[in-house]
């Protein structure tokens, strides 16, 4: 391992790494991409409010706002080409009471300036028609027409696949420790498995983001203050909101969301905590009451009997000043080839619209490796095309029953909140990126994500895990090693 | 081999749904099945290994297994069809019923009349928005049962119980007996919310300590439970400030309540009560949907499985009657069809068992008058049904010929019968 020097090591696996990973798969280069976690995602990738933003946002001239856009642009060719599930819906910021109405100009301009297209001011009465749930005080709403939702995990393994399929290679478990420099240049990295050569490092450590470029040398004054964000999800056979409702955004966050899922959930939140740990994904009974209160003034007739699922979020916020020396800017991204060191692509702060941000930040990084004289040569058998696995509530009958008829593992119900079948748990265990433990199967199937919340399923996927994976189930873990479901057999079953 | 068409569909096979089938088999249903997600019958009594079964019904006290394996018994000698491992995945208000096996692949089945009888789940970590972070060693206390009972494996050493409730106290002692520690049971209320036996049966004489007016604030560890923080209410049911207790412990078991199990009662438009989560239904347990019956914990949470057997006897015998009313109106029928010489038939199609009650007269005109004598002849492909002869026939003048209740067995095996004119 120690001989090999690779192209491009990229450091992190969430959606700006994995797409990073699958934008270079295009070219003739030896890629390795690590994560620390046992899967791919698990930072703020799989948990946020999963809307690709429309732009109106960011502040006009920062790179947030270029990147919101561009990005936003790309979603609908790479939706075809990796097949993850996105819609564009469009969303609303939506007013309440007079006051509020006249930010909604402001946030308008502020699109126009970032080159946001379809955007449409209505009146009351509109979004009274469009979402008859709304807040009756509403007096009128910012229409975005390029926003859209999608499920940022299913982009996340999407992108990692096929950068896996065009020859990158994966190491999940896999934690960065140090750089290992000759002179100003980086040549390598060490981890908790061993060191690894490369001509080029790519840091997209999201929340670690700011302690591997120190450990590089570079803005030691750079620091990510994980800001926590609280969600609720509902059943959404009880409650229904078919659009994407924004409040009117402060200062420092967009707001409480009312908004819907790929899946058909309705979710609200987050709230905005600026916390230290960069792993504390508690949910708290005060965050839940602001994003609670928060909701209710969007949608007044929610009813928390409902809510099936509470979780939390990391966003990964920086401070860093725009590059862009013409605005006042301090939390801006960072997309940059430094030149305190060779060799380093460094990438940071990339919060919200991150997510939204991850295509055009991945071209970025190509055009930045161009631009540092890299000659990138175009491999003759990429393959852009990452094919979907068959989900089965998303059939037809007529469909459903062919797949049965084709793997009769597809018969078979293992969650019956989201009819999640036996056949596309198998085919995540052995997928490209296999799934290993229980959460890696729920993120790709959403098994487990409806109203009992796992309590059918579990000890159905343990069983399964277990006899895919040949391994003793009490090996079968939720989220990796230490977080085992089971601790022994019985005693009947010791005495067998 | 499954028919296309019952009388009687009941979905699940619990307690609820096993008394339904047999009962509705016993009132004169004709073909019955029982569709269960599960690989045998029984439901969630299979994994209710300990007593307390029984004694309303059969005045004896049995362990769940011993007391399903009464009705599954008696299922077996009354040609009941199951379909096990098997999901209903869709029912319409037609009770068009869509389901999918391992070993049945994709199935469509008509029915007369449907049994709901899905059952309950239980409140999750979620419903009751429990504080903390999100690790592997917290279970509702049924699949905590599950995982002891059916796979043989313990999904920790060093229990905290979260609720009251019968499931809870049952696991509280059954995990002792494995060897486990149960620190104590939290209850959120100023009582008890299951059954004062089963608290003097598995709690008190275990010496498991029962803290009422308590609750979890928030549960502390990141892949495994490592400790929940404890909090003593008042009666507002707002936190005491330094009440909390640090309790280390692997797993949190919940038994914080159970909710009738109705998302396909939803799929077929049956109106669900807000106060019980289960469908409105009548003296006869039928639904608003007519022909949609329900049984047992589908309709509301029972305290006692003698009584959600009772409840499906009910509801078993109704849908029967349902169903026996409806084949006379609605039974399976036969196309007719106009064969030589024949320009149409009326009826077009033929309730089967409308010839239990009488003979059926069918008319028709033919295409080409035939001067001399010939056979009027129903066919079922190339045996004859019956027959009656006409000295002649004009396109003009209408025919008639009846088929006899004699014939009834002959109409059942058809799917289309032929009338023909031809010459003698």
């Amino acid at each position: 391992m120690a001989d090999k020097t690779y192209d491009v090591i990229i450091i992190g696996a969430g959606v700006v790494g994995s797409m990073v990973a699958r934008f270079l798969s295009r070219y003739k280069l030896d890629i390795l991409l690590i994560e620390k976690d046992s899967d791919i995602g698990m930072g703020a990738s799989c948990a946020n409010t999963a809307i690709v933003h429309a732009g109106y946002d960011p502040k006009p001239g920062s790179l947030k706002a270029e990147m919101n856009v561009l990005g936003n642009q790309m979603f609908d060719q790479l939706a075809g080409e990796l097949n993850f599930s996105f819609e564009r819906r469009g969303d609303y910021v939506v007013a309440i009471g007079p006051e509020e109405y006249g930010k909604l100009e402001t946030l308008r301009q502020q699109g126009l300036a970032n080159g946001v297209p379809g955007m449409v001011m209505l009146n009351g009465a509109d979004v009274r028609q469009r979402e008859p749930n709304i807040n009756p005080e509403v007096s009128g709403a910012l229409w975005a027409s390029t926003g859209g939702i999608c499920d940022p995990f299913s982009v996340v393994i999407a992108a990692a696949e096929n950068a896996v399929a065009n020859g990158v290679t994966l190491l999940t478990d896999t934690a960065f420790q140090d750089f290992i420099i000759e002179g100003k240049c980086i040549v390598g990295i060490k981890t908790n498995h061993g060191e690894f050569r490369s001509r080029w490092v790519v840091n997209s450590a999201g929340l670690y983001s700011d302690l591997v470029m120190h450990k590089a040398g570079l803005r030691p004054e750079f620091k990510i203050t994980p800001r926590k964000g609280e969600y609720y999800v509902f059943d959404k056979a009880e409650i229904t909101i078919n659009n994407v409702l924004f409040p009117v955004p402060s200062e420092t966050s967009k707001g409480i969301l009312v908004t819907t899922t790929i899946h058909g959930n309705t979710i609200i939140g987050p709230n905005a905590l600026e916390i230290e740990d960069k792993e504390d994904r508690s949910i708290t009974p005060e965050g839940l009451n602001e994003i609670w209160q928060g909701a209710l003034s969007l949608v007044p007739s929610l009813n928390l009997r409902y809510a099936i699922a509470e979780f939390a979020g990391l966003r990964p916020g920086g401070n860093a000043p725009s590059a862009n020396p013409n605005i006042k800017y301090n939390k801006d991204f960072i997309i940059e080839i430094p030149k305190e060191v060779d060799g380093l692509v460094n990438l940071g702060g990339i919060e919200s619209p991150g997510l939204t941000s991850s295509p055009a930040i991945a071209v970025r990084v190509v055009e930045l490796l161009k631009d540092a004289g890299e000659e990138l040569q175009e491999k003759p058998d990429w393959n852009p095309i990452r094919r979907a696995r068959p989900r089965f509530r998303d059939m037809l009958p007529i469909e459903q029953k062919l797949l049965i008829e084709n793997d009769a593992k597809y018969g078979r119900i293992i969650c019956r909140c989201e009819n999640v079948t036996e056949g596309e748990i198998v085919a995540e265990i052995h997928a490209p990126i296999p799934a290993r433990t229980y959460d890696a199967i729920k993120r790709r199937t959403w098994l487990g994500t409806g109203r009992c919340q796992g309590a059918f399923d579990t000890p159905r996927v343990v069983e399964i895990l277990a006899r895919e994976l040949g391994v003793s189930p009490l090996e079968i873990s939720k989220k990796g090693k230490g977080s085992e479901f089971l601790v022994r057999p019985t005693k009947d079953e010791e005495a067998e | 081999m499954l028919k296309e068409k019952y009388d009687v569909i009941v979905i699940g096979a619990g307690p609820a749904g096993l008394a339904a089938a047999i009962e509705a088999k016993k009132t004169g249903a004709q073909d019955v099945l029982v569709i269960e997600r599960a690989q045998e019958l029984g439901g969630i009594l299979q994994q209710c290994i300990h007593n307390g079964f029984g004694l309303q019904i059969f005045k004896k006290d049995m362990p769940g297994p011993a007391y399903a394996q009464r009705f599954i018994d008696e299922l077996a000698g009354l040609h009941i069809d199951t379909l096990l491992d098997a999901m209903a995945l869709n029912v319409t208000s037609e009770r068009h019923v869509y389901a999918t096996s391992r070993t049945s692949g994709f199935l469509e089945l008509d029915t007369r009349a449907l049994v709901l009888a899905m059952g309950c789940r239980e409140r999750t970590r979620a419903q009751i928005a429990l504080p903390g972070t999100r690790p592997a060693g917290v279970y509702t206390a049924g699949t905590a049962q599950r995982f002891v009972n059916i796979e043989g494996f313990m999904p920790g050493k060093r229990f905290v119980i979260l609720g009251s409730g019968d499931i809870g106290m049952i696991m509280a002692r059954r995990l002792t007996f494995e060897g486990a520690k149960v620190e104590r049971v939290l209850e959120i209320m100023p009582f008890l919310t299951g059954l004062t036996r089963n608290y003097v049966q598995c709690l008190l004489d275990y010496d498991i300590p029962l803290q009422l007016e308590h609750t979890v604030k928030r549960i502390i560890g990141n892949n495994r439970v490592e400790a929940i923080e404890s909090v003593q209410i008042d009666s507002q049911r707002q936190p005491i400030p330094g009440t909390e207790e640090t309790i280390p412990c692997d797993t949190l078991l919940l038994s914080v309540g159970l909710i009738p199990e109705n998302e396909l009662s939803r799929k077929a438009g049956v109106a669900l009560d807000p106060v019980t989560a289960g469908p409105f239904v009548d003296e006869k347990m039928q639904t608003s949907v007519p022909g949609i019956f329900a049984a047992g914990n589908v309709v509301h949470v029972y305290d006692l499985v003698d009584w959600v057997t009772q409840a499906g006897l009910l509801c078993g015998r109704n849908a029967a009657e349902y169903a026996i009313a409806a084949r006379k109106h609605h039974g399976r029928r036969v196309r007719m069809k106009a064969g030589d010489n024949v320009r149409y038939v009326v009826p077009h199609v033929l309730d089967k068992e409308s010839l239990a009650e009488s003979a059926q007269r069918l008319q028709m005109r033919v295409t080409l008058p035939i001067e001399e004598p010939v056979w009027v002849e129903v066919m079922n492909g190339e045996e004859r049904v019956t027959r009656k002869t006409e000295l002649y026939v004009r396109p003009g003048e209408m025919v008639n010929i009846d088929i006899p209740q004699s014939a009834y067995d002959a109409v059942q095996r058809a799917s289309e019968l032929s009338v023909r004119v031809v010459r003698r």
